[in-house]
């Protein structure tokens, strides 16, 4: 009986093998060096010595001020450049999306590209490109306000502590705003006719057939757009740096955990770098991106209700 | 049998290198630098004239990208394989390489004796005690103006602060140009062509430099508060929407004509020989009163050192002597200008606005940036802080006061002399 059941069940060796490659590369550039930065937050250098410190450079970065202010001004930074991604990026991205869908609409090809390109282009171009729209001496901004008569308006946006960040966090909204209205594009066209004809006899039509039928069909699809703006943002840095550079000006109101990570980590000018303190908030960055995968997936992903058609 | 073949190859290519070198009777040095912008000038002018000088020797420029240096020449110094000479960063990147062993003393040198101690600070130890660099070249800073828009209003040359705020009053109230080129957008301008540029006239230079090192001077004494308070009122005077306004966008409008004064550092002359097709002047920052002894930052910039591990010291000496002469200040300040020599010899330079630079030695006291030496060591780094408390009372966004106490709560919180 059970030499039996061995002989139908063999080892299947080959699931390994296909597997082993990816695992590899995996492990070795993305599994291996997030442990070594585990490793690295847990000490420090003394005397030219790695000395174990335990969880004390943790300490330091939330409670010695020399450290937490920047540290929490960074946080609240991120948490600002994810709240308006959230609430400028996604919900245009799903209007753009429903009109692009819409069978009236012409050119929506055109659209759809024009919309798209700024996602594939590097963060340098469109950091550089947005500096130069935006310049008070050479940008085209001023003259296109003066041309409407809002020239009054203008302010330079990037160099004003209580503007920059929004400024940037809009140019990384018009940047990504593709990607949102790509997916929930997908998700309405997979919507079977069926269910809009059924809807159609019951008297549900025009905008009232969008939020009572389309919208929780693709309720799954804004959930993974949230959490891939989230981590997305949470590790947000090329933007920052090609604009600001490293020091994140005007007075660190642009600095956001990236920026903090990498004068930290490398050193900047003068500064030395100091690859234990930076190892900490590396951590501290992946712990929070974990925490907000971890309630996404149980939490909300677990609880959301699947369509059968 | 395939491998034993290359194996082989290589084993007789080796043999064969190490032939060639023992037949080759002149010694050959090997020159580590990050201006890679300057190899030609090396091979053209400076070390044909060296080798002039010197035939039993043959020397090779081998410079890497400026911002990979200091990562490419450790791991070739922790290698073995890094060259004879090293070009040395000041402060302590180069320090850190001397306590390491990588870069040997050359306090007894023939040609240290013509640098005065201000030029060998860059590279000397904290007591200076020792020096492990031959200094090379430092950058002035100081005032670059347009010379047609100040005939055109009739403007002369500032001595005094209040003569630069009259001058740059006369130019706003004209319209015709911007009265100063300087935006906050990248912050170290503020602090490198503001604070650091007018600075020294207030603190004495080495006098308030050194007092602060020690322990003697705070950040929030008045010397060092009152150039912050100076450079609010710069604010008035920089274009619409400095506050965005980037380091190429300063250059820019000053080299188009559209700004009179561009607060400078020397190394922007020949950038700007280029590109402006009007005639330029330089003023050095301006005293408080008439009459008061002026003060310039001379900044250390570059310098060459020795690795310890080389084949041929005699030659390398030899080098590096050739460094601290006359001939070598001469060729080196004429092919880069605005990268001025730091050894006392007088050096006769061809270009007008370099020359300008320059004089300023012969009239005022040098002094280098006063938070280059040990203060930006440790965290919060004060280089970096000033930068950003130089943008801030600019905007005006932060009091000089505020500014200052800041900086030197932050200063106390690690250096020991300040706590």
């Amino acid at each position: 009986m059970s030499a039996s059941e061995k002989t139908k069940r063999p080892v299947r060796w080959h699931i390994a093998v296909f597997l082993a490659p990816a695992v590899l590369v995996y492990t070795a550039i993305m599994i291996l060096p997030l442990f070594g930065t585990l490793q690295l937050s847990l000490f420090r250098e003394v005397d030219q010595q790695q000395v174990f410190v335990g969880f004390d450079n943790f300490r330091i970065l939330f409670g010695d001020p020399r450290w937490s202010d920047s540290f929490w001004n960074a946080l609240f930074n991120n948490t600002w450049f994810f709240i308006i991604h959230m609430l400028v990026q996604n919900p245009l991205g799903i209007l753009f999306a429903a009109l692009l869908s819409s069978p009236k609409l012409r050119f929506s090809v055109f659209y759809r590209t024009a919309i798209f390109v700024p996602t594939i282009l590097s963060f340098v171009i469109v950091g550089f490109a947005w500096k130069l729209i935006l310049s008070p001496l050479w940008g085209i901004a001023p003259d296109m306000l003066s041309a409407v008569g809002l020239k009054s308006l203008f302010a330079p946006w990037l160099g004003k502590t209580e503007y920059a960040l929004t400024t940037l966090s809009l140019i990384s909204v018009w940047q990504f705003i593709g990607i949102p209205m790509m997916l929930i594009y997908a998700a309405l066209l997979s919507i079977p006719d069926e269910v809009l004809e059924a809807a159609e006899c019951d008297g549900i039509t025009g905008m009232s057939q969008f939020w009572k039928i389309k919208l929780p069909l693709i309720l799954p699809s804004i959930g993974i757009i949230s959490i891939l703006t989230f981590v997305g943002n949470f590790n947000a840095f090329d933007l920052i740096y090609t604009t600001q550079g490293a020091l994140a000006g005007p007075n660190y109101a642009t600095d956001i955990l990236g920026t903090f990570l990498y004068r930290t980590f490398f050193g900047f000018q003068l500064q030395v770098g100091d690859p234990n303190m930076g190892s900490t908030i590396a951590s501290v960055m992946f712990l929070i991106i974990l925490a907000g995968v971890s309630i996404y997936l149980f939490g909300i992903q677990t609880r959301l209700r699947r369509y059968q058609f | 049998m395939k491998s034993t073949s290359i194996k082989g190859l290589l084993l007789a290519s080796t043999l064969l290198c190490s032939v060639g070198f023992a037949y080759a009777q002149d010694a050959e040095l090997t020159i580590e630098s990050w201006r890679n912008d300057d190899l030609e000038i090396w091979q053209t002018k400076l070390i044909p004239a060296f080798e002039a000088k010197h035939p039993g020797i043959k020397v090779k420029f081998t410079p890497s990208a400026p911002a990979e240096y200091n990562a490419v020449l450790n791991s070739k110094l922790e290698a073995g394989s890094a060259g004879d000479l090293i070009t040395c960063r000041p402060f302590d990147a180069s320090l850190a390489l001397y306590e390491d062993g990588h870069l040997a003393a050359v306090t007894d040198l023939e040609g240290m004796k013509n640098f005065s101690s201000v030029a060998k600070s860059g590279w000397s130890t904290d007591d200076g005690s020792v020096q492990f660099c031959v200094p090379m070249a430092s950058v002035i800073h100081g005032f670059i103006y347009n010379k047609d828009a100040f005939e055109e209003l009739g403007l002369a040359v500032p001595q005094t602060e209040e003569e630069l705020f009259a001058a740059l009053d006369k130019i706003k109230e004209d319209g015709n140009y911007v009265p100063m080129a300087m935006g906050t957008n990248d912050q170290w301008e503020a602090a490198t062509m503001g604070y650091q540029n007018i600075g020294p006239n207030y603190w004495k230079g080495e006098e308030g430099r050194l007092a602060l090192i020690n322990g003697d001077q705070k950040l929030t004494d008045e010397q060092w508060v009152q150039p912050y308070e100076t450079l609010v009122r710069w604010k008035d005077y920089l274009g619409d929407g400095f506050e965005a306004q980037t380091y190429p966008d300063s250059q820019n409008m000053f080299t188009l004509g559209r700004a009179a004064v561009y607060p400078a550092g020397s190394w922007e002359i020949s950038g700007f020989n280029n590109l402006a097709d009007f005639e330029m002047g330089a003023f050095p920052p301006p005293v408080r009163n008439a009459g008061d002894e002026c003060y310039i930052s001379d900044h250390t910039d570059i310098a060459i050192g020795m690795n310890p591990k080389t084949a041929n010291p005699e030659a390398a000496k030899a080098f590096l002597n050739w460094v601290g002469s006359d001939e070598f200040a001469s060729l080196y300040a004429n092919a880069l200008p605005g990268f001025f020599s730091l050894s006392d010899h007088t050096v006769k330079m061809d270009d007008p606005l370099a020359q300008e630079f320059v004089s300023w030695r012969g009239k005022c006291n040098s002094t280098i940036r006063s938070t280059y030496q040990i203060l930006s060591r440790g965290t919060p780094n004060l280089e970096n802080e000033t930068w950003n408390a130089s943008a801030n009372v600019i905007r005006g966004t932060e009091a000089p006061a505020d500014a200052a106490k800041r900086l030197q709560d932050g200063l106390a919180s690690w250096y020991e002399n300040q706590k």
